[in-house]
């Protein structure tokens, strides 16, 4: 029996949402007595491999191919080291890719499946564990019964722990199927923060008044090292692209630090915010709800208080 | 090709969501029913696709597992566009007994584009799709934020890590889509809502499955500590709570 | 006795609810401080069926019963009156008079247009000195053998430019009195029709009311609705019905105003609690939400006997008033509640309550409709 981890390199590289990842493998192994083994598929380099072993990465198998992204294809390929290595416990990123493979790959392993769990199980027999339920309006308990589970993890919700082994690197061909999906274009988004990996977000609302007043707000993004996000009407009306909507039907976040600007804080939007560590908001009309749901808060209008703010969080970088 | 959209029925997104005693079950009481979100906006899609490709696609069905209480739900799905519905008569109860009942009925269709939301706005479980995907044996493409049939190949854009993706795929497939595919859901006509009494609504037998995940309990989360006001004219404060305090800078 | 709405009924509910909270609520102030005319909504509601919702589908309507047109007529109040009454004067009165007093060939031609929406109608019945006095008209059809001559002007007239069919009501036979009256059907682009300017009005401000002037424009004879002398009949007789679309609206703008005051009562803090639980606004909460259901029931009831074929002019006229009324003090203790947010017009409270103010006015004023309820009660006819 083991724990395998599936993480994801992004350009060759991991990102803190993988550490914490292992971190939590390495966590869920050692409760339960188990290996853990880290998959990893794509190429990277030796040492950004041997960098896991800080979070307690002890075992790692590296397919190092650069395979494109299919939901059968990579199904097949971490299905059969889950078979492999006999894992009863499997966890993925609760992203784009986790959410894409998870669910297939429950079916193939006969495995019942919980996503975007939060945290550490609360118990291992029985296998319980936590996670949000309508939009964050309800917390649930949740009981896998069969003999292999498969996780999500929500991030930022497990933290990182410092181990220090060396790992076991082996690298593997993955004898990958063809896929029954054909990649016509592919375009990355450069030069930009992410969203879903974001560990601080800049977001706007109605109360920036227009996307002409968006410059202020992406310096401010830039100086911290944030990616940019809106509400909901701001992506209606057009000021800002779709995917940089947050919000119960655009994308869920879970940064460490949510900056709500001129964003009054409506029901569905605060659905999508809810995991964030730390929310400031800004809006000038004192009884906006986002101030219930914020932790610090300024009233005040935007047009000043935002280039103050700029100023300001440049001279903390700066010194 | 025929259409089939997955349809949801949950409780309105602005419900305040109770509890029974115990706090084992939700008290739907009251609750107002729609259309899952996502699984309104694949239905709007797809009506937009056949009134575009009248030759390509015959039939949009639309497909949920439920008691009669979902039939509402499926009316209005009827009278926003689609031309039949098939309800299979079990109460739903985790995604993966959901997807087995979907599976059921699906398999034997094989000229079909399937589309579901990316996740249900109750239990958020992203995980229908790609589970009845997998029961069929057939090719997903998730997190699809938009559908085209460009000379009767499907072609679709999906997200990816830090961008996009323009993919084609074979029939059958499963697409689960996210908003992107259509922007705003399409609103019943008076057309619509009359004829949607003619249109066939079946009723079919589930097949016997067991669930594989069981809640346990729900709970209320906890309220956030009241917020902190800070003076706009000291955003040194903010700055230094955040970074003393909070410890997020 | 059966409380219930059919299912049919419910989603017409709700699609006009999503509608109108989706939809019409972008810009809805906007509309209303520069007196916009909603011609994108106008269109996508024809679109949806709504402009001729209780037509026969024989005529290209909806089909739909007048308890669903209720429904859907409190929800467009709730976000947006103005439009909900260019909905109003086509459905109820222009759109009903020609189907159920017409010809076939009045039907096919003017009716279809108007039941798609395509077209909109105007109910020409004031003037400026005859508003609530309806039999006094000064408006003049003179009979000339196979067509009638068309002169006078008709005051604060609903859809009065953007219209393209009127119904006129105009005078033939004065020594007849009232009974010497007539109703035509006129097309807006005939020889000799001049439109006022844009009445620049204290609510309703997106909807586009004119006076209308007429000089020497010739009619059709096969444009008469009814039999030589049947236009009074026709006016009362319709705007019983409309009656109905007026108390729906003030329905809706009594329940859209206390559905923002409750809202608005859980969020606002004084004295360190939600103003909610003081009971001075929960009082007036209560209030408001007696007064919304009395007027619901008073429309439903309306519209239930007239879907029955029942006498409903009383019933109308109750409704009309007691909705309008519930209206004015609803809008009113809407924006008290909302202090002064509710001054400002961000908080839509204060437009619902210069709309309110004219649901007392128009379609029969409150003392006309009391009028109508003592006459019934006390035998006068």
């Amino acid at each position: 029996m083991s724990v395998l981890v599936y993480i994801e390199p992004r350009e060759g590289k991991f990102k803190k949402y993988s550490f914490e990842l292992v971190s939590y493998g390495q966590r869920v192994a050692s409760a339960l007595d188990q290996l853990l083994h880290i998959l990893v598929i794509g190429k990277v380099a030796r040492e950004e491999l041997n960098s896991l072993g800080q979070y307690g990465a002890t075992n790692i198998i590296n397919v190092s191919e650069d395979i494109p992204f299919d939901d059968q294809v990579f199904t097949g390929i971490i299905s059969n080291f889950a078979k492999q290595k006999e894992a009863n416990v499997v966890v993925l990123a609760h992203s784009l890719t986790g959410r894409a493979i998870a669910p297939r790959l429950a079916i193939r392993l006969g495995a019942g499946l919980s996503t975007a769990v939060n945290g550490l199980p609360a118990s291992y027999k029985p296998f319980i564990v936590n996670k949000k339920a309508f939009s964050g309006k309800t917390l649930v308990q949740q009981e896998i019964t069969t003999e292999v589970k498969v996780l999500t993890l929500s991030q930022n919700t497990a933290g990182i722990t410092e181990h220090s082994a060396s790992p076991v690197i082996e690298e593997i061909n993955s004898d990958a199927v063809a896929s029954a999906t054909k990649v016509v274009s592919t375009e990355v988004i450069t030069g930009k923060v992410l969203l879903n990996e974001a560990e601080i977000i800049v977001s706007g609302g109605r109360g920036m008044r227009g996307p002409e007043n968006w410059k202020p707000l992406e310096e401010l993004a830039q100086i911290l090292g944030a990616a940019t996000a809106c509400s909901r009407p701001v992506s209606d009306e057009g000021w800002r692209p779709h995917h940089e909507h947050v919000g119960q039907t655009g994308k869920v976040v879970a940064p460490s630090l949510y900056f709500a600007l001129g964003i009054s804080g409506a029901i569905q939007h605060l659905a999508g915010i809810s995991s964030s560590k730390v929310i400031v908001a800004v809006n000038k009309d004192p009884e906006a709800p986002i101030f219930s749901a914020a932790d610090y808060g300024i009233v005040g209008d935007l047009q000043s208080v935002l280039p103050k703010m700029t100023e300001a969080f440049r001279k903390f970088k700066a010194s | 090709m025929n259409i089939f959209v997955c349809i949801s029925n949950v409780p309105d997104t602005t419900t305040r969501i109770k509890y029974k005693p115990g706090n084992k079950e939700v008290d739907y009481t009251g609750v107002q029913w729609i259309i899952n979100p996502w699984d309104e906006l694949a239905l709007t899609r797809a009506i937009e696709l056949k009134e575009a490709n009248q030759a390509a696609i015959q039939k949009i069905t639309v497909i949920t597992v439920g008691k009669a209480d979902a039939e509402p739900t499926l009316r209005k799905a009827l009278a926003i566009g689609a031309d039949d519905a098939i309800r299979v008569d079990v109460a739903p109860e985790d995604a993966y007994t959901t997807a087995v009942q979907l599976a059921e009925v699906l398999k034997s269709e094989k000229d079909a584009l399937i589309l579901s939301g990316v996740e249900s706005s109750d239990f958020n479980s992203w995980s229908v799709g790609g589970m009845l995907a997998e029961l069929l044996d057939a090719p997903s493409v998730s997190a699809v934020s938009s559908l085209n049939i460009e000379a009767g190949n499907v072609v679709v854009t999906r997200e990816i890590e830090g961008g996009k993706q323009t993919i084609t795929t074979t029939i059958p497939s499963v697409l689960i889509v996210q908003k992107g595919i259509a922007i705003i859901p399409r609103i019943p006509s008076m057309r619509g809502i009359m004829t949607a009494r003619t249109k066939p609504l079946k009723v079919v037998q589930g097949i016997a499955s067991q669930p594989m995940v069981k809640v346990l309990d729900y709970q209320a989360p906890a309220q956030k500590s009241s917020c902190r006001m800070i003076d706009p004219e000291n955003i040194e404060e903010l700055i230094d709570l955040l970074h003393r305090e909070a410890r997020v800078i | 006795m059966n409380f219930e709405f059919t299912e049919e009924q419910l989603m017409i509910q709700q699609a006009a609810r999503d509608y109108a909270q989706r939809e019409l609520i972008q810009d809805v102030i906007e509309r209303d401080t520069h007196s916009i005319y909603p011609s994108k909504h106008v269109k996508a509601l024809a679109e949806l069926g709504f402009m001729g919702m209780m037509v026969s589908p024989e005529y290209d309507g909806s089909g739909m019963d007048t308890i669903s047109y209720v429904l859907a007529m409190e929800e467009i109040s709730k976000i947006d009156a103005s439009t909900s009454v260019i909905m109003s004067v086509n459905n109820s009165l222009v759109c009903y008079g020609i189907e159920h007093f017409g010809t076939e060939e009045q039907k096919q031609k003017y009716l279809r247009p108007l039941a798609r929406g395509e077209k909109i109608g105007a109910f020409l019945l004031s003037e400026p000195e005859a508003g609530s006095d309806a039999t006094s008209q000064r408006t003049t059809a003179e009979d000339k053998g196979d067509y009638y001559l068309l002169n006078g002007t008709k005051n604060w007239i609903t859809n009065g430019n953007t219209a393209g069919t009127y119904l006129v009501i105009a005078q033939t036979h004065p020594e007849k009195g009232h009974k010497g009256i007539n109703v035509l059907i006129v097309d807006r682009d005939s020889a000799g029709i001049s439109v006022g300017p844009h009445e620049d009005k204290m609510g309703m401000r997106s909807s586009d009311t004119h006076s209308v002037m007429f000089t020497d424009v010739k009619v059709p004879k096969e444009n008469r609705i009814g039999e030589d002398g049947f236009g009074f009949k026709f006016a009362m007789k319709t705007l019983e019905g409309g009656r109905i679309g007026i108390a729906a609206q003030a329905l809706g703008l009594a329940s859209g105003a206390m559905e923002r005051s409750i809202k608005y009562a859980q969020e606002r803090k004084a004295f360190g609690i939600e103003i909610a639980k003081h009971q001075s606004v929960a009082f007036k909460i209560a209030e408001m939400a007696i007064k919304v259901e009395n007027a619901r029931n008073l429309c439903l009831k309306a519209a239930w006997l007239k879907d029955q074929g029942k006498p409903y002019g009383y019933a109308s006229a109750m409704a009309k008033y007691y909705a309008a009324e519930a209206a004015m003090w609803i809008t009113t203790e809407a924006v008290q509640i909302h202090g002064g947010y509710g001054y400002v017009k961000e908080y839509h409270v204060e437009r619902l309550m210069r709309e309110a103010k004219l649901t007392q006015i128009y379609e029969g004023t409150s003392e006309i409709q009391k009028i109508v309820i003592s006459r019934e009660l006390l035998h006068i006819h």
